[in-house]
């Protein structure tokens, strides 16, 4: 008998009087001790089965028209509250995309780890105490026992995720559920999490249910995967199998659609078209009644780039590490001291009018694109404002066929111009807002994490028509991502920031193959091979 | 604005929301209803009828001032119509008149009463009425139009002011947010009834100065709301996007950041058109409000409390205030339901 046991699943959701089936008969098992991958893309319907499994989906707008899960024998659909009880955070628990939001901050880290250890186990103080801290230990936070009484606000967020898993191993569950448990964190996080999850379930003898968009993740993590499209399982076997034999179509789209590739070789010699000299972002921290400046946020610490056309200047690091300021400074949408010059023309001091016709040449695509399109305008509004700034494309129908033109050449089918944001899919907002920079027609472009947002198979297409752009039109490309994989798809040129410095430049292939510094090869194995730092 | 494209989804939720409110939905409907029907209060409460047909011509006396000699009276002045003598020179040459539903408008005094000023009510007088003899159903009418309009003139000027002033503090923030907030505080802290009691004992306050008065001090209530969308929204991507587009700041503020803060801001304002209301009932009470003699609901219970011998006044003033602010209150749940985005239509 399997541990858990999930038989033709189906979930249904009611909303505004319609029905929408999230999950469409989906059957799995989990054996004592294995890991199961469910992998798929946003709306593919993984997270709603792993929360279905402790019923914690909201009632009454989500129900279950056909199905069964089964732990360890017993029914849990449709079990009462005290049963469920008894499954939840004691036989089986789950750790959570977000560590920021899935901590209470209002209490301190040894009362959050203690409540489920005095609930279920009914564990006095003292004792659970002692168990916390045992605990901790076996999470490798160790220096964080002084700390007992902290808020999750003091800790990382690599730290409160251990802190969370700390919690759900309080009680030594047989199941874990890890809901993309890594995707918040940066990527040497990531690997010293993935390790630890690992380490434990060895220990532990536990089973995990792995739920991820990533790959990568599911090929060096899982031994069993199922793949997930649009409610339904398409196929389901052992990793190795899968991977390298899929069957179904979708799971060869999905393992085709890993951005790979190298950019075309970029023309040697060109002036550079963007150059920045010792760029500094320092953002003073006040101190007392009168806010004297004690000290600096070196946001961004003497950076030089150079950026040529047809080129792609790739900027990685993890978060905090002042990739995105430095795309901001460039383009004069944060101030910054040291030099900015564009085409030979320095930026540095030129006020909003002189700055303007220079704006037009100078273009920036955002991460998210749910929050880069204002939910208010309509698709020809939002790409045609640039246009009607800047007096291109005289009336009306002109800017209309601009617009139009500029959607066709990233793939959108320009009779949807009047439609509004939310009708779109996540790939084709960051396709609108690409159509939003190309339409002025500039010569430098800043991509800031332009595929993050994205599931796997968008992040590709979106990275085939960033090349394509850039082979049309001459662009320059500033490329800020965490992503190393992404990273080597686009760019010619690597900058590794960290903490507003720059640690190691150089062409793309001399940073990924050979990188010098410490500091580069650690990122390197932790985001292409996620494996912890080699020492 | 495009949130009243029914197309947009958005919208049509929002309108279901508002409709799923039957209270408020047909508060709505009620409120539309009065505010319509006492809007040209002149055709429905008048001392002036309508039409008049005298020796084949046709007048509108309520439009145009006839003189009496115009229906072959004596005097060069204008005709009054309640005057029997008038009434029998029309009707000796084959004339008619056409009278309002009310044939009183709020200044007309009824000299033929059957008991002294305040009188009770009759099939003549319907509310019976006030201390002067003026028809008290005609002077509800015209003062809950009144009362509405300058409401709504408030509500609107104070509106456009703290929004303009929320937008550009929230949008700028920094000194310029630091300084309009300590400065918003002394103003707060002003004693504004005080004020309008010292400056109304120095001008006689017609609508116009009254409400330039009030907005003075009317016009900070939206200032924090609006100023902490444009703090929450100014950095959005979109709003970073059309900076680097090149989008002049009066644009971005206008195109992109307001329509956020409007959500907020219209769910605000029946209770601030209630309040406005409210305010102005109250000074009028007090005897600080609009000129005297003119129709106000305020002084109409004040004159119930001064004449308790004659509950019809307290009464019908009290009916007329409370059902209109009850309106009101009940308008701004169904916009605010209607602008909740966690509220599902059931």
């Amino acid at each position: 008998m399997s541990l858990l046991d999930v038989h033709d699943l189906a979930v249904r959701f009611a909303v505004e009087g319609r029905h929408i089936d999230a999950v469409r008969g989906v059957s799995f098992s989990i054996e004592k001790g294995e890991t199961l991958a469910l992998v798929g893309e946003s709306g593919s319907g993984k997270s709603v089965t792993a929360l279905s499994v402790l019923q914690l989906l909201p009632r009454p707008a989500a129900s279950h028209p056909s199905g069964a899960i089964r732990f360890d024998g017993r029914e849990i659909v449709g079990a009462d509250e005290r049963t469920l009880r008894g499954v939840r955070g004691n036989r089986v628990s789950m750790i959570f995309q977000e560590p920021m939001t899935s901590l209470n901050p209002l209490h301190t880290i040894e009362k959050q780890i203690a409540e489920p250890l005095m609930l279920h186990k009914g564990m006095g103080r003292s004792a659970a105490r002692a168990r916390v801290r045992e605990l901790l230990d076996l999470v490798g936070l160790d220096n964080i026992k002084g700390r007992l009484k902290d808020f999750p606000h003091t800790l990382s967020g690599g730290q409160r995720q251990r802190v969370m898993i700390a919690m759900a191993l309080a009680n030594e569950p047989d199941l874990l559920i890890a809901d993309e448990p890594t995707t918040a964190l940066d990527v040497t996080v990531q690997a010293q999490i993935l390790k630890l999850l690992k380490d434990l379930q060895a220990r532990l003898g536990m089973a995990i249910l792995f739920i991820t968009h990533d790959l990568t993740i599911v090929r060096r993590f899982a031994d069993r995967v199922c793949v997930m499209n649009d409610g339904l399982i398409v196929e389901q076997g052992e990793v190795a199998d899968v991977f390298d034999d899929p069957r179904h179509d979708y799971t060869k789209h999905l393992l085709a659609s890993e951005p790979g590739g190298v950019p075309d070789p970029a023309p040697d010699g060109a002036a550079p078209l963007l150059e920045t000299e010792a760029l500094k972002v320092w953002f003073p921290i006040g101190r007392g009644v009168l806010r004297r400046t004690v000290g600096h946020v070196k946001a961004v610490d003497g950076i030089d780039i150079a950026v040529r056309p047809r080129e792609t200047v790739g900027v990685v690091g993890e978060s905090g590490s002042g990739k995105t300021t430095l795309g901001m400074a460039i383009l004069r949408l944060i101030a910054s001291e040291g030099g900015i010059a564009f085409d030979g023309k320095s930026l540095q001091g030129l006020d909003f009018r002189d700055l303007r016709p220079l704006r037009r040449e100078m273009q920036v695509v955002f991460q998210d694109p749910y929050g880069s399109l204002s939910p208010r305008m309509s698709i020809k509004d939002i790409v045609g404002e640039g246009l009607r700034v800047h007096g291109m494309g005289g009336g009306d129908a002109g800017r209309r066929r601009l617009v139009g033109r500029a959607m066709e050449e990233v793939g959108l089918d320009p009779a949807t111009m009047d439609r509004y944001p939310h009708e779109f899919s996540g790939g084709q907002r960051q396709r609108i807002a690409i159509a939003r920079a190309m339409v002025l027609r500039p010569r430098f472009v800043v991509l800031d994490e332009p595929t993050s947002a994205l599931d796997m198979s968008v992040q590709a297409q979106i990275v085939e028509l960033l090349r394509r752009l850039q082979a049309d039109h001459d662009l320059a490309y500033l490329f800020i991502s965490h992503d190393l994989r992404v990273v080597r798809a686009m760019s010619h040129h690597v900058l590794v920031m960290k903490d507003g410095k720059v640690v190691e430049t150089g062409s793309a292939q001399a940073i990924f193959e050979a990188p010098r510094t410490r500091y580069a090869r650690t990122l390197m194995a932790a985001a292409l091979n996620l494996e912890t730092a080699p020492g | 604005m495009t949130a009243f494209r029914s197309s947009d989804p958005l919208t049509r939720r929002r309108l279901s929301n508002f409709r799923a409110n039957r209270r408020g939905y047909w508060s709505f409907w009620a409120f539309l209803v009065l505010f319509l029907v006492t809007l040209p209060a002149e055709l429905i409460a008048n001392d002036k009828p309508l039409l008049v047909r005298y020796d084949g011509g046709l007048y509108a006396p309520f439009l145009v001032a006839y003189p009496e000699t115009a229906f072959d009276g004596d005097f060069e002045t204008e005709a009054d119509y309640r005057d029997p003598f008038v009434q029998d020179l029309i009707a000796g040459k084959d004339g008619w008149i056409v009278w309002p539903l009310i044939p009183y408008s709020y200044r007309t005094i009824n000299y033929d009463l059957p008991t002294p000023a305040p009188s009770p009510p009759t099939a003549e007088n319907w509310l019976g009425t006030d201390d002067q003899g003026r028809d008290v159903a005609a002077r509800l009418i015209y003062g809950f139009r009144i009362s509405v309009l300058f409401g709504l003139a408030l509500t609107l000027a104070s509106s456009v002011i703290g929004i303009a002033a929320g937008a550009v503090q929230g949008y700028y923030g920094g000194w310029i947010d630091l300084l309009a907030q300590r400065a918003l505080e002394v103003w707060g802290g002003v004693p504004v009834l005080y004020i309008l009691i010292i400056l109304a004992s120095v001008i006689i306050p017609s609508f116009w100065t009254l409400l330039g008065l009030m907005v003075l001090f009317s016009w900070t209530a939206l200032v924090g709301l609006v100023r902490a969308e444009f703090l929450r929204t100014r950095n959005f991507d979109y709003v970073r996007a059309a900076r680097a587009l090149g989008v002049t700041d009066r644009v971005i503020m206008a195109r992109h950041v307001l329509p956020n803060a409007m959500v907020s801001t219209l769910t605000f304002l029946p209770f601030i058109l209630n309040g406005s209301v409210t305010t102005l009932t109250a000074l009028d009470f007090l005897g600080f409000g609009l000129p005297p003699g003119s129709p106000s609901l305020g002084e109409l219970l004040n004159q119930g409390r001064n004449n308790l011998q004659a509950p019809w006044l307290g009464f019908s003033g009290f009916v007329v205030v409370a059902a209109m602010l009850s309106l009101l209150t009940f308008i701004g749940e169904a916009v605010r339901d209607a602008f909740d985005p966690r509220k599902m239509p059931s």
